[in-house]
């Protein structure tokens, strides 16, 4: 063999090591629009919370039930778009949509949040809200660090900013609301620019 | 200079053992579909070449049943991942001797 195919054999196994233990699919649009979304739903909270005069939401009024379902609706859209756009790209790119490894991804990233969501759901019935946007980034870039191993690194920094951001709002408990609009917002956004820019756009 | 075909490894001269040894190297494990899949080869192919890194002990081979199908999954030993660091050194020598 002359040197040029081991060169070839070397950039091959590069290949096959990047193509098998990472999907690169993950589209950096999904997550502006996620950011989008979130400040929409944000923005609908807070022009809600105006308009009810009330100073702060107990668990079994109809604002609290108005909020939780503005939450859901901007997760629903969330999920709903990252998966539309991941699965066209994934197509573009000639990758698998549904294979072992996206298995992995996906339960290493949904398993940190749904323990994190329950938890949520379980100190909110015993009135605690205080840390609620805290442990929601928190349990969220835990949830994005955990999934990180599986995909491009970018999705491993903007774990470590919500789990950042988490951190620093749980010190500030009567910020909630704007270290989410932060978190989820603003961070989505600038994240998926980047990713959009770096990644989609070839 | 004879030192680094010394390590080229006779066992990963092949592009499919090279490539499986790749897939090894990176995941915990990997399934005969995936590999198949990502290496673009035919069933019979992939067996004779994941049977010859078998023997001289390079991967580890499972096989479990998934309900009623059979499921087959490859695992890269402390030895193949070593031989592996070695071969890929002395092909990355080779490369920069010239």
């Amino acid at each position: 063999m002359s040197s040029e195919d081991y060169l070839k054999d070397i950039s091959e196994i590069k290949n096959l090591m990047n193509k098998s233990s990472k999907f690169i699919s993950l589209s950096g649009l999904s997550g502006i629009l996620a950011g989008i979304y979130a400040l929409i739903g944000a923005g609908f909270a807070y022009w809600y919370l105006q308009i009810s005069g009330e100073d702060y939401v107990v668990i079994d009024s109809k604002l609290f039930q108005y909020i939780l379902l503005d939450l859901v609706l901007v997760g629903i859209l969330s999920i709903g778009t990252a998966i539309y756009l991941t699965t066209k790209k994934a197509k573009q790119n000639n990758q698998k949509i549904w294979d072992s490894l996206t298995k992995r991804l996906l339960s290493s990233f949904v398993i940190p949040l749904l323990a994190g969501g329950i938890y949520i759901l379980i100190i909110l019935n015993q009135q605690k809200y205080g840390q609620t946007g805290a442990l929601m980034l928190l349990f969220y870039g835990l949830a994005l660090l955990s999934a990180s191993k599986y995909t491009i690194g970018d999705v491993k920094y903007l774990g470590y900013t919500k789990i950042v951001i988490g951190l620093i709002c749980a010190i500030f408990p009567g910020y909630g609301f704007w270290f989410w609009v932060l978190g989820f917002g603003i961070m989505h956004i600038v994240y998926g620019t980047v990713m959009f820019f770096k990644y989609d756009r070839k | 200079m004879k030192n680094i075909i010394l390590n080229i490894n006779k066992a990963f001269d092949h592009r499919i053992r090279l490539g499986i040894m790749s897939v090894l190297m990176v995941n915990d494990y990997a399934d005969f579909n995936t590999l198949k899949d990502l290496l673009g080869v035919t069933d019979g192919n992939l067996a004779s070449h994941t049977k010859a890194l078998e023997k001289v002990d390079f991967i580890k081979v499972e096989k479990q049943f998934i309900g009623r199908k059979p499921n087959t999954k490859y695992m890269a030993t402390e030895l193949g991942k070593m031989e592996f660091k070695k071969h890929i050194n002395a092909l990355e020598k080779l490369i920069n001797n010239k």
